[in-house]
């Protein structure tokens, strides 16, 4: 197992595309890192960059203590389960299986063995002789990840292996993964763009927007005290509600006073703080109350649509100013849409980010 | 299938296509068994007094073993050599990225545009002053000029489909660019160099025009020339000249039949999306 460091990596493409922005991450030995963002952040890219099957236009990547930024796929050491699998049409699962260790020039008989513990661990004993056409999604991920394991490779790299499986087998496929990581201790880079996937899986997970990293903590840091307001909108669900308005320092208490157009609050006051922020409140830290007299820190809303989830509701609401905001509520008592109610911020849940830079302010 | 009105129908059909379709092979077939005599006289459909004389002077009188031998080496030497060079193209044509392909994929589709007949005489030329003419290579490497842009073209379109995440695969997987081709993509290929290559064979099989005019005796006489050539100045034996078509279509048939079934496999083992 290695630790994988990129240092100061950028990737532009030929059309001008850029993928990655002086990108540096390290990856400690053992270690499963997700790397997460929307569509087109570039982290697949990044994926690729590591696993060599695409060349960095500066920068350096490391496995291990080696300098790999020059080196081919094939000599990087790694194993990689794609999106779709990538499983050897023409050869049976056996043969997949062991095909890295043919590559490797392995004798056969250390092959078969190897094969035959790894299938035994990922229960694919049956389906040894079978070809990849003849197996459920389930399976043909299964036989995916076996063929990364059994070469016992320095990292993991894993392309959002789960995206095409159904709901159902993805958390199943979660725990698997999980469990696989901790009994291995292997070095793994995980990409998604799932953010549930990526809280519920790494030990520490890299946000990339635009090919910038936007930040790198563990899932709990993420969610309660995010480093911008692109992190703070992606972490979570439902996404966090933002107000934009002005800050002003009220007495000498240290506090200040938040005022938009729907809500003004109290908040704590920091030294650097700017004029104009974006206050940023999750929809768990709204509390919607019933029709009362709005004062500081509610506002007055009107219930567009409720989800019932079941343990919980997730209600969708208009405010005044015509913004909307979300709430997650009991499912006691029943909230119904068209229904005029007010809605309590809690202050303990209070992100605020400057409107500028995006940046958080405060602790 | 239930015997229901439009399954007669569709079936009628079927049968009056297949008729129409097969009448051809069959009436060569009957002749070829029929007497010459009997063939002029009062040609009947159905074959009355079957004799294999017209076989037996196929290769008793003449010499047929010789244009069959000429045909198989010149055919089967083009399309081996044209599935080696076109896979190696189509491969460089899919998957490498560089300068002026598209200019290049429409170079090789225009050597075919040229009329054949138009070529033959500086073709000729060419070949004499470099003493190929009755000799195999002189057949075999205009065959393959004109055969090529068919396998470049079709191989091309079917690596394109093989998802790239194969060969990437194999490479992070510890396979070197040698070895994800020789191991994943040709063995997926095999379905379409099928196909390539029966369409090559059969072309070359078939040529009239060049072997006709590159060859000079019946030594490198391929078996359309041979066939052409059976009719003397006064007659035209039909009876061997039909016995000869049906000698000449059996290997191709077989070989089409055999390959086919390949073809079928390969599709449904291969079932490329993963």
């Amino acid at each position: 197992m290695a630790r994988i460091a990129l240092d100061h990596v950028d990737k532009t493409y030929p059309n001008g595309y850029v993928a990655a922005r002086d990108l540096s991450l390290e990856i400690a030995d053992g270690e499963l890192l997700v790397l997460v963002g929307p569509s087109g952040s570039g982290k697949s890219t990044v994926l690729r960059m590591m696993a060599g099957l695409e060349q960095v236009t500066a920068g350096a990547i490391r496995i291990g203590e080696r300098d790999v930024t020059e080196l081919p796929p094939q000599q990087r050491d790694i194993a990689m389960v794609f999106q779709n699998y990538a499983l050897y049409p023409h050869m049976t699962v056996r043969e997949n299986l062991g095909f890295g260790l043919m590559m490797r020039k392995q004798p056969r008989d250390v092959i078969n063995r190897r094969v035959d513990a790894v299938a035994a661990s990922l229960g694919l004993d049956a389906l040894l002789d079978r070809k990849p056409a003849q197996l459920s999604g389930g399976q043909r991920q299964r036989v995916a990840l076996g063929r990364a394991i059994a070469r016992e490779p320095l990292a993991f790299l894993f392309d959002e292996p789960l995206s095409n499986l159904d709901a159902q087998l993805r958390v199943e496929t979660r725990v698997e993964l999980a469990r696989l990581h901790r009994k291995l201790g292997a070095t793994m880079v995980y990409v998604t763009h799932d953010q549930s996937e990526a809280l519920t899986l790494g030990d520490r997970i890299a946000i990339l927007k635009e090919g910038v990293l936007q930040q790198v903590a563990t899932p709990m840091e993420l969610y309660e005290h995010p480093g911008n307001k692109f992190v703070a909108g992606f972490i979570g669900s439902p996404s966090m509600n933002f107000f934009d308005g002005a800050l002003t320092r009220t007495g000498a208490g240290g506090m200040c006073t938040f005022r938009g157009a729907d809500l003004t609050i109290r908040v704590p006051c920091e030294p650097a703080t700017s004029e104009r922020v974006f206050l940023g409140v999750r929809p768990q830290h709204l509390e919607v109350v019933g029709e009362t007299a709005v004062g500081e820190g509610s506002l007055s809303a009107e219930v567009g649509v409720v989800e019932p989830m079941g343990n919980e509701q997730i209600v969708y609401l208009t405010v005044p100013s015509g913004g909307r905001v979300v709430a997650v509520a009991p499912v006691q008592p029943r909230i119904v849409p068209g229904e005029k109610v007010s809605v309590r911020v809690r202050p303990e849940g209070l992100h605020i980010f400057d409107a500028q830079t995006g940046k958080r302010i405060g602790k | 299938m239930k015997l229901r009105p439009q399954n007669l129908v569709f079936g009628g059909a079927l049968v009056v296509l297949m008729m129409f379709t097969l009448f051809p092979f069959y009436w060569a077939i009957v002749a070829s068994l029929t007497p010459e005599a009997a063939l002029f006289r009062d040609p009947s459909l159905w074959p009355t007094h079957i004799i294999f004389d017209h076989y037996r002077a196929l290769f008793d009188e003449r010499d047929f073993i010789t244009p069959i031998r000429n045909s198989l080496i010149v055919a089967g030497t083009t399309t081996f050599f044209c599935l080696i060079v076109g896979t190696l193209a189509a491969y460089a044509l899919a998957r490498l990225e560089f300068r002026g392909k598209a200019a290049i994929m429409a170079f090789i589709l225009a050597v075919t545009m040229f009329p054949q007949i138009s070529i033959v005489s500086p073709l000729y030329l060419l070949l004499r002053a470099l003493h190929l003419i009755d000799t195999y290579p002189g057949l075999i490497m205009p065959y393959m000029t004109f055969a090529m842009p068919l396998t470049v073209w079709v191989l091309t379109g079917s690596i394109r489909q093989i998802p790239k995440d194969l060969e990437e695969a194999a490479h992070v997987d510890g396979a070197s660019r040698r070895q994800s081709f020789t191991k994943i993509l040709l063995p997926l290929a095999v379905p379409s160099l099928a196909t390539t290559g029966i369409l090559t064979f059969i072309y070359c099989w078939n040529e009239f025009l060049f072997a006709l005019s590159f060859t000079l005796g019946p030594e490198r006489q391929t078996v359309p020339v041979a066939i052409a050539l059976f009719r003397g100045q006064y007659q035209v034996p039909w009876g061997q000249i039909l016995a000869a078509a049906v000698v000449a279509t059996a290997p191709v048939a077989v070989m089409v039949l055999v390959f086919q079934r390949r073809i079928v496999q390969g599709l449904t083992a291969g079932a490329v999306k993963g």
